[in-house]
């Protein structure tokens, strides 16, 4: 108790150790590492919930699930709201932000320390919460929508409750991870570095926080008044009480859209690093880089309805909708430029976290020419619900996401652990993964324009070969992630050690200049810029 | 160095405390929005929200307008409800009358409320309603039935709107819920009464 006192009085590598270390942690590379750690479980079970779902689908009739169709909506819902709330956001914001954006500006730690430590573990019951809620009531069955009137009538019992309650617990920690990074970004640079001269991950980390800050709360209270609906006879989204369930839908989205950009800008800011240090180039466009993440999240704000097409806007309404959605084409197209263009004439190096930039520019791109045309109100009264969605939205978020992660993971792995990663065996994992994904969304485009609906469990006949290639592509992913789980493992016991400056003249940000592993308290003295 | 740890703690505090103000002033934004969505919908007859209004102006121009009117009830309600007469043919700016039926088949005395629209959506803002049984709960004695007026007008305005140029027949749809019977809705033992079912989409 008396260690975990002292510390932070005494400075240099003392640390509190056993069980305190982590549970009273407020370290910034110790919460980094819990974050990821969270993230790692939680995307092998939200990933394991997909593979549930493809072997249901993998041919028509009923599969694994044995005609247990609540329990496919189960999967989906959860599938959804892990990776999402659980994965992707504790991964990129929560463990590289935490470990990387105080190294990344000079500053010593973020600057609410044990804001960060509840922040962190508020997760916990939040994931639980989640976790338990298909044991107490049958399982939440909404989608990660959580739409009314089908959650606030369809599902008595205490499952959407809890999920409900989750959503705020998640919520909540976000919020204060984003008023802690954001306090830090803006208070804590060390002398000379202006905001313009801010790594691009830290400018992601960011845009990202204030995104969470306007928009999560709006999602806390449309979900708090699906409660209040619920349980206390509230009549926010219920008609027959002057309420209307159209509303909850335009809450949300308002909270849901910010929620992709703040699910992929960070992916961005690791990219456009990987990109600028294996190129050995400085990134093309720096401003523009900075200030297109600026822009996104802004025009972010005003696109929500256009997840509601088919909910009988006016058609004046929908063109809004449709060409400001449109607008976003322009910045996130400065982007992959910038990025191409980084590349251009560089001295490319395609080292593991190379290619899962690259690949991550690929998937966006893909995504991104699928958004151009759901954007289109027109077509997307064809396309609203089916597969054809889910294959974009894989794409442009979810893969664009999960690339950058790993482009982020093998990057930073030997500053964290001061391991490097096997090479070979990262880029095995790399191709497969880029097969196994593609082999997966890449077909759902093509049912989708057949006309395959959405959160189903079965499906006519028409759409089985195009599922069953799904499904294939669905183990492969799954056996990557493994692999993924493997190399990690590898990785920290085995792994070669590293100088400080591993990949060399490329990397040019803060966190190069320390040792690896990033001793546990770096950066007191404010380095100059 | 202490004066500027204090002072960077300062700054935090009042970074964070902005930060935090932000995040109040969407919670309640969020909140806001219930007041303001409804108000959108008014004025602007979004979904097809109608008008009321104390009187009819009175006959303008040649234009007639077919009103058809459409009922349903909530799953929940074991009421018996449909429109007197299918549709009723006024001209702009005509008071037009219509009468809908309810009966309670039940052995309870039940209270309802009626929401309401139009379709096509976009002529809600220029239809308004002069006396509606919606504007009031309903209570029907068991096996009471009632006829209910409902006196309304087509704004002339709708002869000045090109996007409504081509409409010439409006769907009034009532959907009557039993008052306060929410909970009531998802208990399958009162869902389907003895009376016909009805089809087609309540709004």
């Amino acid at each position: 108790m008396s260690e975990a006192h002292a510390h932070g009085h005494e400075g240099h590598d003392h640390k509190p150790t056993g069980w305190r270390r982590w549970v009273y942690s407020t370290n910034h590379k110790d919460i980094g590492t819990m974050y990821l750690i969270f993230a790692v479980v939680m995307g092998l079970v939200g990933g394991l919930f997909s593979v549930l779902m493809r072997m249901e689908l993998a041919s028509p009739g009923d599969g694994i699930l044995g005609g247990d169709y609540h329990f496919f909506n189960v999967l989906t819902t959860a599938h959804g709201l892990i990776m999402v709330f659980f994965l992707i956001m504790p991964a990129l914001i929560g463990g590289f932000g935490n470990w990387m954006m105080p190294l990344m500006i000079g500053a010593p730690d973020v600057a609410f320390p044990r804001v960060n430590n509840i922040a962190f573990w508020l997760l916990i019951p939040s994931a639980l919460l989640l976790g338990l809620s298909p044991f107490i009531g049958g399982g939440a069955g909404t989608g990660w929508t959580v739409y009314a009137p089908l959650s606030t009538s369809g599902h008595p019992g205490a499952s959407v409750d809890m999920a409900i309650l989750s959503l705020h617990l998640a919520g909540a920690s976000s919020i204060l991870s984003s008023i802690n990074f954001i306090t830090t970004i803006f208070n804590m640079r060390a002398p000379g570095m202006t905001l313009h001269k801010m790594p691009l991950f830290v400018w992601s980390i960011l845009v990202t926080t204030f995104l969470l800050l306007l928009s999560l709360p709006v999602l806390a209270g449309a979900i708090t008044m699906l409660l209040t609906d619920r349980n206390f006879g509230t009549s926010f989204y219920d008609a027959a009480g002057g309420g209307d369930p159209l509303l909850y839908q335009h809450l949300f989205w308002f909270f849901g859209h910010p929620e992709v950009y703040i699910l992929v800008l960070p992916s961005f800011g690791i990219v456009s690093h990987v990109v600028s240090t294996f190129s050995k180039k400085p990134i093309f466009g720096y401003l523009g880089m900075a200030y297109a993440m600026v822009a996104i999240g802004a025009v972010g704000f005003i696109v929500w309805a256009h997840h509601m097409y088919t909910s009988g806007m006016g058609v004046d309404t929908e063109a809004y909708f449709l060409a400001a959605t449109l607008v976003i084409a322009v910045p996130t197209g400065v982007k992959i430029f910038s990025w191409l263009a980084t590349m251009w004439g560089g001295s490319i190096e395609f080292k593991t976290p190379m290619l899962w930039a690259v690949g991550m520019i690929f998937m966006f791109t893909v995504g991104g020419v699928t958004g151009v045309v759901l954007a289109s109100s027109p077509l997307t009264t064809a396309f609203h619900d089916t597969y054809y969605v889910v294959g974009h939205f894989h794409y442009v978020m979810a893969m664009g996401a999960m690339f950058g992660i790993f482009a982020g993971w093998y990057y930073w792995i030997g500053k964290m652990c001061g391991r490097q990663y096997p090479e070979t065996l990262g880029k095995w994992h790399f191709w497969l993964t880029m097969i196994g994904v593609n082999l997966t969304f890449f077909p759902m485009h093509f049912s989708g324009l057949a006309g395959m609906p959405r959160r189903i469990p079965d499906y006519p006949d028409a759409f089985a070969p195009w599922n069953m290639i799904s499904t294939v592509g669905a183990y492969i992913a799954f056996a990557s992630a493994l692999l993924f789980v493997y190399i990690a493992i590898r990785t920290i016991r085995s792994g070669e050690p590293v100088e400080a400056n591993y990949w060399g003249e490329g990397a040019t940000t803060l966190e190069w200049t320390v040792a690896s592993p990033a001793p546990h308290h770096t950066h007191e003295v404010m380095p100059r810029v | 160095m202490a004066a500027s740890a204090n002072s960077l703690q300062n700054r935090n505090r009042l970074v964070a405390l902005v930060a935090t103000g932000v995040v109040v002033a969407m919670v309640g934004a969020a909140y806001a929005s219930v007041p303001l969505y409804r108000l959108f919908c008014q004025v602007t007859g979004y979904g097809g929200a109608t008008n009321v209004a104390a009187a009819a102006p009175g006959v303008t121009g040649e234009r007639i307008i077919t009103v058809e009117f459409d009922a349903n009830v909530s799953g929940a309600l074991p009421w018996d409800f449909r429109p007197a007469q299918r549709r009723v043919d006024v001209r702009v700016g005509e008071e037009g009358l219509a009468f809908y039926t309810a009966a309670n088949p039940t052995a309870r005395a039940i209270t309802g409320t009626a929401t309401f629209n139009v379709s096509p959506a976009k002529a809600g803002k220029y239809f308004s309603k002069v006396a509606c049984f919606c504007f009031t709960e309903q209570t029907l004695q068991p096996g009471q039935s009632v006829d209910m007026g409902v006196a309304f007008f087509v704004d002339p305005a709708i002869l000045d709107d090109r996007d409504l140029a081509e409409v010439n027949r409006i769907t009034l749809s009532y959907t009557f819920f039993e008052t306060g019977g929410a909970e009531a809705a998802v208990d399958p033992a009162v869902v389907r009464p003895a009376t016909p079912a009805r089809a087609g989409g309540a709004h």
